[in-house]
């Protein structure tokens, strides 16, 4: 089984310096595309491939890039951005690869730039992740001391500067137009698209925001084509490997490459070492907090972005929050809400207002002084803060969760009115 | 449940007890460090103001929060205003306008830590420490805040003194890590 | 022109608007809070929702938010879509679920946009049972009232005062359901424009602190349309009265003079007229002061106006009526204007400019649709502050215009432009003598004497027609001269800016060139003068000659009586001069609202209504006269227009006992007869007998209440309505009931739409011109033809002096202008009297700020503390000109420091 991404990622060794990583082919991807391939060869070599984001959205790589106006005539200086923010809550497939291996990082980076011709290029890290800034910041300079980065790359004529941002604490900051402002010294607050960033982005430049994940599967695509990346797939509908995460009261909790499209059954049973002594898997969030309910059974559910998709839910981050029987949902998800309403940026009103509310209707069941219309303004939340409501995909994203724990555990929504408690304490 | 009364102040700026510093000359107040730092940042960004956040960083870097005098100076030297600076400081998470203890405690709250019981943990804190969230100990060592997801969900519940990360924390290590930092 | 369909009806809209500014274009309800005409959109508060559909055949449709989507070709929404009104509805529960209700205490209550929509979504049972989250206020200064708990999160607020209007100390603070907006910290907002939160803001949030004084809902105000009395600028106004007070001014929209916002001394300087020191009685000062009612006081005057030589003198802060009816009764040759020779000499040059009808006037809105402005030595934040706003209007359009060249962007997502114009600026020079905020905008920036910028001018005019007389000028200067010329010579739609601010008639002639020049290159060329006073430049096309010329008429005529038209001389002219003058007078009849040094001379005293009890007629800096009308009938039958008292004096003086009322227009017509150039200024206005249906027109709304109870203390009877015989208006709420014509507007309401928000009812199209808008009649007639002639006569360029300085006048927004000064918020924001100089000039006397100086001029000696300003040019001193007790100084003289205190 192919891991081409976390292939030399060993947990508790340091990462490979530059050296090491040049050794086992590290910047050969990069090398090659400079000689040998025009931006956009690369741009179709990476369409071609199926690469789809793995920020959440899953919209394919190289059309997303496609979208960037080119030739001499496009704006300058163009950006090229890698989304390191990581906040969702249940997330921590970004951290493997940015501990594990930033030059893997570094190197997909200024593939992405050379395909759309940036001239710029941040890191947007999330302040928490302190080793990966110390990493990144080391790796950065090694690239530039090889070369690799300024002035006239490799002697290409092409050129591209580097800089890592850690941001201050806001999980908007993850969204890519939110991002832009806090890259620009501003308050993160979503922008609208249209124009979306391709065309006006940072500094009202052409940028592409582009996932940790996402970045790193670029050399290998390089290296190995279009075909190979499909072909790890492994039969699912999507291409290449993805990393996949569990969390929860798992013997195993932890973060594996895998090929697109494992069962979640083998997620959980096999890679997490199933649910703990005595705890019954009661349902999961696939992909992140964001994400709708699946329950047991689901578990035959391929992770990959069409079936998950099929199953009711989203593949997200593939990185899944397993809820086992002795936890409360209507706790579980408002904690979720409290979260997604403190992280509300307070731009747009059903998202500033409503998510607030719904945290304080999840509290006073959880409290036991619920009401069965409680249960029913929560209802009527998820239909109005749903996609093209509100600003930005925060709300709908909260919405998810909420809506199907009450179409999978009403019961438990009922049980808190009926008995006036939360019967989990 | 109790009302908030939300004061721009307590929101954002704090019991600062520094009088309030107009015509503050930002060369008295910086640092040579501090404005190295920030000068850095400039030559990167377009405009000044474009690194704001980078300037309050390095600010809270050296003092550990962003005093109305702070504010100020940063606000002088990027020629912006002092609403403007507070517009943007207030809107972060992690930019503390309100003083902090010598540590800064953060448990995570989120939905993994939440499953695997962080409960536990800011109870045992709230004990050790006799703070609550928001709180600063008395002799200034610690404040206790709580903090969304650390990316570390596969070793819950996770907390972050400072720099550094414990993850899987027990109620029993506590004192053990707490120890380290008094 | 674009096709859509909105519930399935088909309509013709402009294209390249959105769907918001369709719908309410076509007269369609639809809620918004965040989206404002002046502001654009930015999609925030959610409340405009539609449905949107594919084809005709699509059932299902999208929710859109109707401010961010483009109008295209054959698109087809609905307005009345179920889900699209249920989630309308919702948006108003989220904001309710926090608003505290407390319509009946709230100063917005009645006018307020909250309510208005909440009614129009027709929300009206609360769901949400939590405890309201609350905030603490903030003081924000004598003007603003602060209430933070109304706020509704639409950041207008920020939007008008950071953004539109370049203000520093108002934002956004925090994040989620806390956003806060206000200041850092408790204080005085900065901005001279705070006033419009009041009417930006949809709900309670920042109110009128004037208003509060004497608060009264607008259901419950007298208004009338007004036009603002404290510059040139002749922004419109709607003035409130209630009890006889007059209780608030807000914006009155047009198209062509200030849109929607008015500067904080318009607004909020009225309360001169509620004043303790209004003469409300006519006295007559013999041995002692005796108040008199208008037979005696006729009866008086007879004597004083027969067998004596008559001279007036007239006023730039009267209407024309008053001034015309002044030189009608005294005879045109013993007519004066009653400012200084200086003034006039400046001023009478500005209006043969004009007149000749080369360059055409530039109104706020042609300076804000300018692709490069040039101000050449005027002062404008401070003396025509609403031009100052149209001006960084103007830089920001064309920057945005620049920007959004080839790309797909429409012009009202502003948001989107504002990303992509970064911090890019449209072409704008200031050229003054001192700093002021315009500077931060401009390109180029120059500060320098009056000569220097006169030479600059003629510089600049030089380098766009190589024909005029070449200017020697230092490299400080002639590098500025190059690039300001260049950027005018791109330029399609320039505009200059100067004025009389600095009596100094070279700017004049200089910044005409500059404008006679880009005629070669531009499509459009526009110019504007700042004038000192709301009608100056009425009184200037009057053509009379200065005060000192009635000085010295009054020293070779011993039997005169003088005729005072509202106006403090000691503010005009240095106290020696006018001294001189009513100890020449053998009687003096002075004419006025207010107590002043002025009326202490009178041997007779007339109370002149103010603006707000009068009639009149005023012409702004670019010759447009403009109508204010009487607000209410004061409660003493005493106070009354001049020029209905100067009317009064004509069979008195002439000895005919004909008693005959006259009416504005026919005033107006007698002084078209008088002076030629007036020609065309009876169209001002309709007239008096004007109706609609055969209606006339009410000033009061009609749930106008306690009509007949107001004055139930004092008698139990209902007093017969006052009658006006001078307007088309009413003063009670009987009368046409439907939208009258845009000069005769006294308020904006429409069903529905109790906030000034109605105003888009009132537009062609949302932020456009009014319906059948008739915005004053301009004076000046733009010749298609007519050459220019270039004057070219350079000044010598400005020499310092050693240990002298220039007197120059420093204006300050707040202070400088007469009437607005007895507004306490106005007086209380206005600066103590000092003296600004250069660094350059402080440090070899080791001076810093607040050092007093003792300085001469001419004989008269002044202790002042010094102000230190970096932008002032090296010999040039700046004192505030006409604060309230400070003397009037002689002006471009020269001064003298005698001593120094540190
Ligand atoms: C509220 C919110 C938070 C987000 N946070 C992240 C994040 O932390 N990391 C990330 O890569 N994408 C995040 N996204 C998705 C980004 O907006 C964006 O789609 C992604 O970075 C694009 O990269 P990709 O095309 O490589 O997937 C977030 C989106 C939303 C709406
Ligand atoms: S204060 Fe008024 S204008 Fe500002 S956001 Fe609140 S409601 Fe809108
Ligand atoms: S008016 Fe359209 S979203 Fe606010």
């Amino acid at each position: 089984m192919e891991r081409p991404l976390t292939q030399y990622i060993h947990p508790g060794c340091p990462p490979f310096d530059i050296r090491e990583y040049e050794m086992t082919g590290g910047y050969s991807a990069l090398q090659k595309v400079l000689k040998s391939m025009t931006p956009q060869e690369v741009q179709k070599l990476v369409q071609d491939s199926g690469l789809k984001g793995r920020g959440g959205a899953g919209f394919n790589t190289g059309m997303k890039w496609s979208f960037v106006p080119m030739g001499d005539s496009a704006p300058h200086p163009k950006y090229l951005i890698a989304n390191a923010d990581e906040m969702e809550p249940g997330t921590f497939k970004d951290r493997l690869l940015l501990e594990g291996n930033p030059h893997q990082l570094i190197e997909g980076m200024i593939l992405a730039a050379y395909a759309i011709q940036a001239d710029v290029s941040y890191i947007f890290l999330r302040w928490a992740y302190k080793k990966a800034a110390q990493l990144l910041r080391k790796s950065i300079h090694e690239a530039y001391a090889a070369g690799l980065l300024g002035k006239n790359i490799l002697g290409s004529g092409f050129s591209l500067e580097m800089h890592l941002h850690t941001g201050v604490g806001r999980y908007m900051c993850g969204e890519e137009t939110a991002l832009l402002n806090a890259l620009e010294g501003k308050r993160a607050t979503p922008r609208a698209k249209p124009p979306f960033p391709q065309i006006s982005g940072l500094y009202g430049k052409p940028t592409i925001v582009n996932n940790v994940e996402t970045l790193c599967n670029l050399p290998h695509i390089v290296n190995n084509g279009a075909e190979w990346f499909k072909s790890l797939g492994n039969g699912s509908a999507d291409s290449g490997t993805k990393l996949y995460g569990v969390s929860g009261k798992v013997n195993n909790p932890g973060c594996w490459e895998l090929p697109m499209g494992v069962t979640v059954r083998e997620l959980i049973e096999e890679h997490a070492g199933g649910m703990k002594n005595g705890y019954q898997l009661k349902g999961f969030l696939p992909g992140g907090a964001s994400t709708d309910f699946l329950t047991a059974e689901h578990l035959d559910v391929k992770m990959d972005f069409a079936s998950v998709t099929a199953a009711g839910s989203r593949l997200g981050t593939g990185t899944m929050v397993v809820m086992d029987d002795a936890t409360c949902p209507v706790g579980f998800v408002h904690n979720l809400q409290h979260f997604f309403a403190q992280e509300s940026c307070g731009w747009c009103t059903p998202c500033r207002e409503g998510l607030p509310w719904v945290e304080k209707l999840l509290l006073s069941l959880e409290q036991g002084s619920g009401t069965t219309e409680d249960v029913e303004l929560l209802q009527m939340h998820t239909q109005w803060l749903g996609p093209g409501n509100t600003f930005c995909a925060l709300a709908p994203g909260a919405m998810e969760p909420l809506q199907s724990a009450l179409k999978y555990f009403r019961e438990d929504f009922e049980k808190h009115v009926a008995l006036r408690r939360c019967p989990y304490q | 449940m109790i009302t908030q009364k939300i004061n721009k102040d307590n929101i954002t700026t704090s019991g600062d007890t520094a009088h309030y510093t107009e015509g503050l000359q930002e060369e008295q107040y910086l640092t040579d460090l501090e404005r190295q730092a920030i000068d850095h940042e400039v030559a990167l960004v377009p405009y000044k103001s474009a690194a704001v956040i980078e300037a309050l960083k390095i600010v809270q870097h050296h003092r550990r929060w962003i005093s109305d005098d702070s504010l100020n100076a940063i606000a002088a030297y990027l020629q912006m205003s002092p609403a403007e600076v507070d517009s943007v400081a207030t809107f972060y998470n992690l930019i503390f306008r309100k003083p902090v203890g010598r540590h800064v405690i953060l448990v995570c709250d989120s939905i993994s830590c939440y499953v695997m019981k962080y409960g536990d943990i800011y109870k045992a804190l709230q004990e050790k420490l006799h703070i609550k969230f928001g709180e600063t100990t008395s002799d200034q060592c610690y404040t206790l805040l709580p903090n969304c997801c650390l990316g570390c969900c596969d070793h819950a519940p996770a907390m972050m003194i400072d720099n550094d990360l414990y993850k899987d924390v027990t109620v029993d290590m506590l004192d053990r890590i707490l120890q380290k930092y008094s | 022109m674009s096709t859509i369909y909105i519930d399935n009806k088909q309509y013709e809209v402009k294209a390249g608007k959105n769907l918001l500014e369709a719908c309410l274009g076509l007269g369609i309800d639809l809620p918004y809070f965040c989206w404002h005409p002046a502001l654009g959109s930015v999609g925030a508060c959610r409340q405009c929702a539609v449905k949107v559909f594919k084809d005709e055949n699509d059932t299902h449709g999208r929710l859109v938010m109707s401010c961010m989507e483009s109008i295209r070709d054959g698109l087809h929404l609905s307005v009345s879509d179920k889900t699209a009104k249920a989630f309308r509805s919702q948006v108003i529960e989220w904001l309710m679920t926090n608003h505290p209700h407390d319509c009946p205490v709230c100063d917005e209550g009645g006018s307020c946009h909250l309510q208005d929509m909440t009614v129009m979504t027709g929300h009206d049972y609360r769901r949400y049972h939590y405890k309201k989250r609350t905030y603490t206020n903030q003081y924000l200064g004598p003007f603003i009232h602060h209430e933070m708990n109304r706020c509704i999160q639409c950041y207008r607020c920020v939007r008008y005062y950071h953004e539109y209007a370049g203000g520093k100390d108002l934002n956004v603070f925090a994040a989620h359901n806390h956003v806060y907006f206000g200041r850092e910290r408790d204080g005085i907002l900065e901005s001279p424009f705070s006033g419009n939160l009041v009417e930006v803001c949809p709900t309670g949030v920042f109110t009128d602190k004037t208003l509060r004084e004497h608060y009264t809902r607008k259901w419950d105000l007298t208004t009338a349309p007004s036009v603002c009395n404290h510059c040139s600028v002749g922004c419109n106004t709607i003035a409130g009265e209630r009890y006889g007070q007059l209780r608030c001014i807000t914006n009155r929209y047009n198209s062509q003079v200030n849109g929607y916002f008015l500067c904080d001394r318009g607004r909020f300087g009225y309360e001169f007229v509620n004043s303790a020191n209004r003469i409300t009685q006519p006295l007559i000062r013999n041995r002692t002061v005796e108040a008199v009612d208008e037979a005696v006081l006729m009866d008086h005057l007879r004597a004083l106006l027969t067998n004596h030589t008559l001279i007036g003198i007239g006023s730039p802060r009267a209407s024309m009526e008053s001034n015309i009816a002044l030189m009608q009764l005294v005879g045109k040759e013993n007519f004066y204007q009653g400012i200084s020779d200086n003034a006039v000499f400046v001023e009478k040059r500005i209006v043969e400019v004009m007149q000749s009808g080369v360059i055409k006037t530039a109104s706020l809105h042609d300076i804000q649709q300018s692709d490069a402005i040039v101000i050449l030595g005027e002062d404008l934040w401070n003396t025509a502050p609403v031009m100052a706003l149209a001006v960084r209007q103007g830089v920001m359009k064309t920057a945005a215009h620049q920007a959004l060249q080839n790309r797909a962007i429409a012009e009202w997502h502003d948001a989107a432009v504002k990303e992509l114009v970064q911090q890019e600026k449209g072409f704008l020079a200031n050229c003054t003598v001192s700093s002021s905020p315009l500077d931060e905008i401009s390109s180029s920036v120059m500060h320098k004497a009056p000569e220097d910028l006169a030479r600059l001018g003629f510089a600049i005019a030089q380098r766009l027609n190589m024909v005029l007389p070449v200017v020697q000028l230092n490299d400080d200067m002639s590098t500025p001269a190059a690039v300001i010329a260049a950027a005018l010579q791109k330029a399609k739609r320039p505009v200059i800016i100067s004025g009389a601010g600095y009596y100094n008639e070279a700017l004049i002639r200089a910044a005409f060139d500059i404008a006679a020049a880009c005629k070669a290159t531009a499509e459009e060329v526009h110019l504007a003068y700042v004038m000192p006073e709301c009608n100056s430049m009425g009184l200037a096309m009057m053509q009379a000659s200065g005060f000192e010329n009635a000085v010295l008429r009054t020293s070779r005529v011993n039997n005169v009586t003088a005729i005072v038209l509202e106006n403090d001389l000691y503010r005009n002219v240095p106290a020696q001069i006018a001294d001189v003058f009513f100890n020449n007078c053998q009687h003096c009849i002075v004419l006025d609202s207010l107590h002043n040094a002025t009326t202490q001379h009178a041997d007779v005293l007339i109370p002149a209504a103010s603006f707000a009890e009068a009639d009149g007629t005023l012409v702004n800096y670019e010759g447009r006269a403009q109508r204010f009308y009487q607000v209410f009938v004061p409660a003493n039958k005493n106070m009354q227009e001049s020029w209905k008292w100067l009317m009064k004096m004509q069979p008195v003086q002439t000895g005919s006992a004909v008693e005959r009322s006259y009416h504005p227009e026919e005033v107006l017509a007698m002084g078209e007869q008088l002076l030629p150039r007036l020609s065309g200024i009876t169209a001002v206005a309709p007239p008096r007998n004007f109706r609609v249906n055969g209606q006339p027109l009410p000033r009061a709304p009609h749930r106008y209440s306690g009509r007949t109870a107001m004055l139930s203390n004092l008698t139990v009877s209902e007093p017969k309505p006052k009658q006006d015989y001078d307007s088309p208006f009413t003063f009670t709420m009987e009368g046409y009931s439907g939208m009258p014509p845009s000069p005769l507007i006294p308020f904006f309401w429409s069903p529905g739409w109790n906030s000034n928000q109605a105003v888009n009812k009132y537009q062609e199209e949302p932020g456009g011109s009014l319906k059948n808008e008739h915005a004053g009649k301009l004076l000046f007639e733009y010749k298609q033809d007519a050459t220019p002639v270039y004057f070219k006569d350079i000044p010598e360029a400005f020499m310092v002096r050693h240990e002298k300085w220039l007197l120059l006048p420093q204006y300050e927004v707040f202070g400088s202008e007469e009437l607005s000064a007895y507004s306490k918020g106005i007086s209380e924001l206005s600066p103590s009297p000092y003296a600004a100089l250069s660094q350059l000039d402080a440090d070899p006397l080791s001076l810093v700020n607040g050092s007093l100086i003792t300085v001469k001029i001419f004989e008269q000696v002044y202790e002042l503390p010094v102000r230190i300003n970096a932008a002032i040019p090296k010999g040039v001193m700046l004192m505030p000109a006409g604060l309230a007790g400070m003397p009037v100084m002689a002006w471009n003289s020269w001064v003298q420091i005698i001593s120094i205190r540190l």
